[in-house]
């Protein structure tokens, strides 16, 4: 058999891949019946008494009445349903549902830890909803200008500093100028340093890690500075509107999704609306296609003629634009004024999305809002009391993300020129 | 320095590189670092008159600058403090670079190995100082390794990408250290904010200049950063591993190839480099905090990113990086006190002479006139 395989290459490669996959099935495996046990001994045995989750408020139009779940119960079904997944992933045909069902498992889990954490109290499901939606806001924004730029080859070490930018600028020209004002420039700013970027990299060709952790320090350097030199002097250069929630008519008034989704402030609108168009853009357009294509082999977009350097130009400063956006977000969308590395490590959290999304828009969506949901999960979660310290609850979602990238992503692949300077012959 | 021009044709350049083969190393290495000190130096000027400072404030404030980090004896003596922590936590991540690693938890290795050596320097009471220093930096080594050393093992086990899996063990140590500043043992008696119990005074790195003044921060770490600069150097350009690390950096594929285990190489690689960086939080703690608090690592190891880079990741390059962030930091805190400019300005100069040294392109392609002709192409 052996000697069948290696005159047979890709059998051989099909075997690997299977080992692969198996590996992965039986970790999976594992995690779940480990997942099963917890929720049974801890969860399910912790628990007494009924976990009362509210949905709507009483003056909401169509309010839903609370939802009443009898907490033991619920949780011993979820871990014997943790366990079925868990066996099924040992047995014959348990490769096919891997990824599905970790997700569906972590989904369980946590809806399992929350009854446990709710049980005989009561708990507004549809404020966490909402709260994660905005959380999510920034880490959307952030993730999106990695994907738009490493999608042409150019990694985006930079965003926190983008995001920082726009921020700062939000803050100064929204305290002159007003909102609208703020957002535009903000904007701007984030694209002018995408476009530094760019042009580091690009046409002076400075390592792209190099190029970003610089901009980053940049943007750290000169926002603190004028906040500790500035603002403390001139208080109202620091006193930006913040925009205010709209109602989308109708929709508002849905229970549980209208809180969720149809009232906020334009950021949330915004950047569902810029995932939207950037997954259109990058998969079903020719100007996507050409982009991609120089993040994969760009000496072979430049064969067809596709201009490389203008390429990466565009979509970079592009990447900026979005950063610069979403960095508004902090204070036009959130507070109102800026404080010192206000963005704290977002950036990064961002990058992490993006990775976690696969470098697809709607991936890092998604990841952003298992981010955001970890968030505003541990913020709700303080007032319930649980016997966990609050330190660990902090962490969980970040051991989930090791967790799940560890489990399922894996090995996740980056555009193939992602990183590297092309030379032009 | 605009005198180091030179008139060249082509058979003169070739006679000058044959007797002098080192000229383009010697501009990259000294005239466009000098360049970029200088313009930094002097954009960060044009960042204060912006900022409505006046000309005489920020003559004093560089006057300032420089005395405080070179100008005394104390000066020399916090620069050389500030750079021991950052140059330790550079090594490693220039080490990862060279294994082709992106380390960006260095700051979370520093925690971790940090508190390490804070629980080991207040436990044993009675140790001599010759066995309890040596105990408490293997000790926060071994922590800030076995960190880092999880995202290597998921590296190589699984594939997750070892930027994600160091941030998240960033985030997780920040909470972890919050957690344990206040669990009975580890914090302070009779506090009820999170700080740990002061390292006994027999696991501190000793002091070395008290005999001139009792107020001179140095400390024995200082042998420390040099003894792992040359280990360093030893081990990447000397022996095996370092050639396994350099290969499997370079071209991952061919290390394979040639059979070397990947695997191994980067959690060998991961672990030391977060052995470094727990060391350097060792070092912090036993040295300078002799305690731990909430965010004792203080932004170190993201610093230490852009000394690795700066320093090129050559150990060499990466101890001169460190002793520049140190004399930088050193000298803005005099600046603080002497001119009351914001030691913040110090982020945007080291920001500017990083990219200046990163791109010297971009350096040529602003002073034409401080390089030979022939040599405007970058080396890739």
């Amino acid at each position: 058999m052996t000697s069948t395989s290696i005159s047979d290459p890709i059998a051989q490669q099909t075997r690997k891949l299977d080992t692969t996959k198996v590996r992965q099935a039986h970790i999976t495996g594992w995690i779940l019946l480990a997942l099963a046990v917890l929720a049974a001994l801890v969860f399910g045995a912790g628990s007494e008494g009924i976990a009362t989750f509210r949905l709507s408020r009483p003056t909401d139009p169509w309010a839903l009445p609370n939802l009443q779940v009898p907490a033991a119960a619920f949780n011993y079904l979820v871990a014997a349903v943790l366990a079925f997944l868990g066996v099924r992933q040992f047995l014959r045909g348990g490769l096919r549902w891997t990824g599905l069902s970790l997700g569906l498992g972590m989904i369980l889990a946590v809806a399992a830890f929350l009854v446990w954490a709710t049980a005989g109290k009561g708990f507004s499901l549809t404020g966490m909803l909402q709260a994660t939606v905005v959380a999510a806001v920034p880490i959307t924004l952030g993730g999106l200008a990695g994907v738009l730029s490493e999608r042409v080859g150019v990694v985006n070490i930079a965003i926190e500093g983008m995001l920082l930018a726009g921020a700062f600028t939000g803050a100064l020209l929204g305290s002159l100028v007003g909102g609208v004002g703020g957002l535009v420039a903000a904007v701007v700013i984030g694209g002018l340093f995408g476009f530094i970027l760019a042009a580091l990299v690009v046409t002076y060709r400075v390592d792209q890690i190099i190029a970003g952790v610089v901009i980053n320090l940049f943007v750290l350097g000169v926002t603190s500075y004028v906040s500790s030199q500035v603002y403390s002097e001139h208080r109202f250069l620091n006193n930006a509107p913040i925009f205010s929630p709209i109602r989308i008519p109708v929709l508002a008034d849905l229970p549980v999704l209208g809180p969720m989704l149809f009232q906020h402030n334009l950021f949330v609108y915004g950047a569902i609306l810029l995932v939207t168009a950037a997954t259109y853009y990058l998969f079903h357009t020719r100007m996507g296609l050409r982009a991609r294509s120089v993040g994969e082999h760009p000496r072979a977009a430049d064969t067809l003629g596709i201009n490389v350097y203008r390429t990466r130009y565009i979509n970079v400063t592009v990447a900026g634009m979005v950063a610069g956006f979403g960095g508004a977000w902090f204070t036009l969308g959130s507070v109102g004024r800026f404080d010192e590395n206000m963005t704290n490590g977002l950036g990064y959290i961002g990058l992490a999305a993006m990775i976690f999304g696969r470098w697809h828009p709607v991936g890092a969506l998604m990841a952003a809002l298992i981010f955001g949901f970890a968030n505003s999960l541990q913020q709700k979660l303080a007032l319930l009391n649980t016997p966990i310290p609050s330190e660990f609850l902090a962490m969980a979602p970040y051991i989930a993300t090791i967790v799940l990238v560890a489990g399922v992503v894996g090995r996740a692949r980056a555009p193939a020129a992602d990183g590297e300077a092309y030379v032009k012959e | 320095m605009s005198e180091t021009k030179k008139p060249t044709n082509g058979f003169s350049e070739a006679l000058l590189r044959r007797a002098a083969p080192d000229r383009a190393a010697w501009e990259d290495l000294v005239i466009v670092p000098l360049f970029a000190v200088v313009v930094a130096l002097l954009l960060g000027a044009a960042a204060m008159l912006a900022t409505d400072v006046d000309l005489a404030t920020i003559g004093r404030s560089y006057v300032a600058l420089v005395s405080g980090s070179v100008g005394s004896v104390n000066a020399i003596s916090e620069t050389l403090t500030s750079a021991i922590p950052l140059t330790l936590a550079g090594l490693g991540i220039a080490l990862g670079f060279r294994a082709g690693l992106f380390n960006i938890g260095a700051e979370g290795q520093i925690l971790i190995g940090g508190m390490a050596a804070v629980v080991t320097g207040f436990s044993f009471p009675g140790l001599p100082m010759i066995v309890h220093v040596p105990l408490v930096l293997i000790v926060g080594a071994l922590a800030g390794g076995l960190y880092a050393a999880i995202a290597g093992w998921l590296r190589a086990a699984t594939g997750a990408h070892e930027v994600i899996s160091t941030i998240m063990l960033n985030l997780i140590s920040y909470r972890l250290v919050d957690y344990m500043l206040r669990l009975d043992f580890i914090q302070r008696e009779g506090r009820s904010d999170p700080i740990s119990k002061s390292v006994l005074e027999n696991a501190e790195l000793p002091r070395l200049l008290t005999w001139l003044d009792p107020n001179l921060r140095l400390h024995a770490g200082v042998f420390l950063m040099i003894g792992a600069v040359i280990f360093i150097h030893w081990l990447l350009f000397k022996t095996r591993m370092g050639f396994e690390f350099r290969a499997s950096g370079e071209n991952p594929e061919a290390a394979r190839y040639a059979g070397m285990r990947a695997g191994l190489v980067i959690v060998l690689a991961m672990g030391l480099a977060g052995a470094l960086a727990g060391l350097a939080g060792a070092n912090q703690v036993s040295g300078v905090l002799g305690r731990a608090s909430p965010g004792f690592s203080a932004g170190i190891g993201f610093d230490a990113i852009a000394v690795a880079l700066l320093g090129r990741s050559h150990p060499w390059g990466v101890l001169l990086a460190g002793l520049l962030f140190g004399a930088l930091e050193a000298g803005g805190r005099q600046m603080q006190v002497d001119a009351g400019v914001s030691i913040d300005l110090i982020g945007i100069i080291q920001a500017l002479i990083i990219v200046f040294i990163a791109a010297p392109l971009l350096v040529r392609a602003l002073f034409p006139w401080g390089f030979s002709k022939a040599k405007t192409s970058a080396k890739e």
